[in-house]
């Protein structure tokens, strides 16, 4: 196999795994403050990147043709909408059913997913169908043999590792990331220490909601196209990395992203069945991981939780 | 006098005229409705095939509801199988057991036809296939029921092999989907290739709803072939093609009828679709004997949606149907009885003969390439005249 080859898996490697990774710390931060799993995760992201597109729609009528621009207002109300509807979520599904048994809220998310789901489906304009997302991004590519780097695949994967970057300086460098390590740790004292909780509680699902959906409009520019559905398997991807990675731990979210991806490309790469089995392939991976390391490969330090 | 005589003739006019109209009526209410299926993918990735394939069955049965000689009033009953075997398998039941349905057509998605022939045989309700072009949906089966009125995928990747290899190109990547519509296209298509002198240097099977084709893109690209195949449907070929660019792999792209959709260039923009080929049963509708009769009525109808490729036959299919019910009344039986004896039957599809298994014998097959956003017949392209190239043989 030669270099270019090897350099073009890699590259496909390293964006498919920052879009998991992205999915994934979601999950990650989630499970830290509250001790939930939103399942409806994936398909907040679909929404934010419906969202994105609507938006785009909007600009396109409204007559700002400039790719930058429009991408800035992409990014802006997606984001922005999707931060909103994670606050939404934890201030009205979430939070009340702290009491209540966790697996009620698994439950809850679970089906809100696919509420979601199907609400875009039936009420968006032809929903059902796939859309044509725009390709915002310059297209320019550079060939080193037979490698082709796109401008475009650089900017998603230095963008999306730069927002991992920034969301950890948020969490461990600035009052909001220490409110909300505190509230992970123990919640009680949190409080007694002058926290407001539910503000805490918000602000995560605000953070984590809108980097899944910076994730959904990667996901769009890169494939140009978006679907209805396209939550499902990367909120089960997102999920699983998350799991793998060490539920809770940020660094663990971000290494379970990139070795889901680094398994999908193996598996469709180097072994010798049909590349169908791909995901087949990563998700038995990823079951043999869990049962040598049931608490992911870095786990959450148990004295940050008692 | 005179406005006397004026009121009673306005009297007598009302009166003709309340009674032609009565009488219209119950001439209308003792035609005996009977309800006819029409099966295929009304949402979901692939709809636009559905829906320009029920918009033709629909205008099938108003034209003959429109026919005063006609025995019967029809009335469509439309379902979505979604493209999904699980979703297809309930909505054939649902008609199957519904006694008042007597015949219906069906099925653009082969996989889907797989896995409904059953329920129809079961249930003994007569079914002409319209849009899915797997042979085994008919030779796979002694079912009296099941007919087809469009060609299957044999024929299909015969014509294929032949075009292309006449082009001069040698050597072919396959990427297909791994349902019986993508495996059998790719069996068939390496079958014809290989007799004609060509090879396929990969095939690689991919989920049907698979998102991320650049693994095996990138494995295809170190192959270097002249042409890469996609053998799917419409969402997967847009994905497949706007990869390849981002991968810059020079190839012709090479399609199956499956992509062969207004969708494609929707999904695509026409500059990445440009030069794109592809084959489909049958010939344009505006060159089939019955076609500018059927765009004709079809725009006449205002549907929202165009006929698609696969409109005609559904139309065919429908009026081969309703003709059956008219020679041998509204019964199964009858019906099935009607379609097992189907013989240079006229349509606007050409000729209607259903061999021993129900398959029409048309091995009218049309090559198109992706001309400006729009599918060209091959013969009739800048491409075959030289005025536009396709990506040259290496």
């Amino acid at each position: 196999m030669d270099f270019g080859l090897i350099a073009q898996y890699l590259a496909n490697g390293i964006l498919l795994g920052t879009m998991y990774a992205l999915v994934a710390v979601g999950f990650t931060l989630f499970f830290g403050v509250l001790d939930v799993i939103k399942f409806s995760h994936g398909d907040v992201l679909m929404l934010g990147t419906f969202i994105g597109f609507t938006a785009w729609l909007g600009l396109e009528a409204v007559g700002v043709t400039n790719p930058w621009l429009q991408l800035a207002g992409v990014l802006l109300c997606s984001l922005a909408g999707t931060a909103l509807i994670g606050a939404a979520i934890a201030n009205w599904l979430i939070l009340p059913l702290k009491r209540a048994p966790q697996l009620n809220t698994l439950l809850i998310t679970l089906m809100l997913g696919t509420a979601i789901r199907e609400a875009v489906r039936l009420f968006y304009p032809n929903g059902s169908n796939p859309k044509a997302f725009p390709a915002l991004l310059p297209d320019a590519s550079v060939e080193i043999g037979s490698f082709a780097l796109r401008a475009d695949s650089v900017i998603l994967v230095v963008s999306g590792l730069a927002l991992i970057g920034a969301l950890n300086l948020v969490i461990n460098r600035t009052r909001l990331g220490l409110a909300i390590r505190a509230v992970a740790q123990d919640e009680e004292t949190a409080r007694t220490m002058g926290i407001n909780y539910t503000l805490v509680v918000l602000a995560t699902f605000a953070i984590g909601s809108g980097v899944a959906a910076f994730a959904g409009i990667m996901n769009g520019l890169y494939y140009n196209e978006i679907n209805f559905g396209m939550g499902l398997i990367l909120g089960l991807i997102g999920f699983s990395a998350a799991i793998v990675g060490g539920l809770g731990n940020l660094y663990g979210a971000i290494l379970g992203g990139f070795l889901f991806a680094g398994l999908q490309v193996v598996g469709s790469a180097l072994l010798p069945f049909a590349s169908a089995y791909k995901d087949v392939f990563a998700f038995a991976v990823v079951i043999a991981l869990m049962a040598w390391k049931p608490t992911g490969l870095i786990p959450e330090r148990s004295s940050d939780r008692v | 006098m005179k406005f006397n005589t004026r009121k009673s003739l306005r009297a007598v006019v009302f009166s003709v005229g309340t009674s032609a109209s009565l009488l219209a009526a119950v001439a209308a209410q003792a035609k005996d409705t009977v309800e006819l299926g029409f099966i295929g993918p009304l949402t979901g990735g692939v709809s636009s095939m559905g829906l320009g394939g029920r918009n033709s069955a629909e205008l099938a049965v108003q034209l003959r509801n429109a026919d005063p000689n006609s025995k019967y009033h029809y009335e469509l009953v439309a379902l979505d199988d979604e493209c999904k075997p699980n979703v297809g398998v309930q909505v054939a039941t649902k008609l199957a057991t519904d006694r008042k349905v007597v015949g219906t057509i069906a099925h653009y998605c082969s996989a889907v036809a797989m896995g409904t022939v059953d329920v129809y045989h079961r249930f003994g309700l007569p079914m002409t296939v319209w849009g899915a072009v797997l042979p085994d949906i008919t030779y796979g089966n002694d079912y009296p029921e099941i007919t087809r009125v469009n060609g299957t995928m044999i024929n299909q990747n015969e014509k294929a092999a032949s075009v292309m290899t006449g082009l001069g190109y040698k050597t072919f990547a396959i990427i297909h989907d791994t349902t019986d519509y993508g495996k059998g296209h790719n069996t068939y298509l390496t079958q014809f290739l290989t007799e004609g002198g060509a090879s396929v240097v990969g095939a690689f099977g991919v989920t049907a709803d698979q998102q991320d084709f650049t693994a095996e893109l990138t494995q295809v690209k170190a192959l270097n072939p002249d042409v890469v195949v996609y053998a799917g449907l419409t969402p997967g070929g847009v994905r497949v093609r706007q990869q390849m660019e981002k991968l810059g792999i020079e190839a012709v792209f090479e399609g199956v009828s499956g992509i062969k959709s207004d969708a494609f260039f929707e999904g695509l923009g026409g500059e990445l679709a440009e030069g794109t080929m592809t084959f489909l049963e049958g010939a344009p509708a505006e060159k089939l004997p019955g076609g500018a009769y059927f765009l004709k009525e079809y725009e006449a109808a205002g549907f929202d949606s165009p006929p698609e490729a696969y409109g005609p036959f559904a139309f065919a299919a429908m009026d081969l149907l309703i003709d059956a019910v008219e020679a041998s009344g509204p019964d199964r039986k009858a019906i099935v009885e009607y379609m097992g004896g189907v013989k240079e039957h006229a349509s606007i599809t050409g000729p209607i003969t259903f061999d021993d298994h129900g398959q029409n014998t048309v091995a009218l097959i049309t090559a198109y390439v992706a001309q400006d956003g729009k599918w060209v017949v091959w013969e009739d392209s800048e491409y075959a005249s030289g005025a536009r190239k396709l990506v040259a043989p290496k």
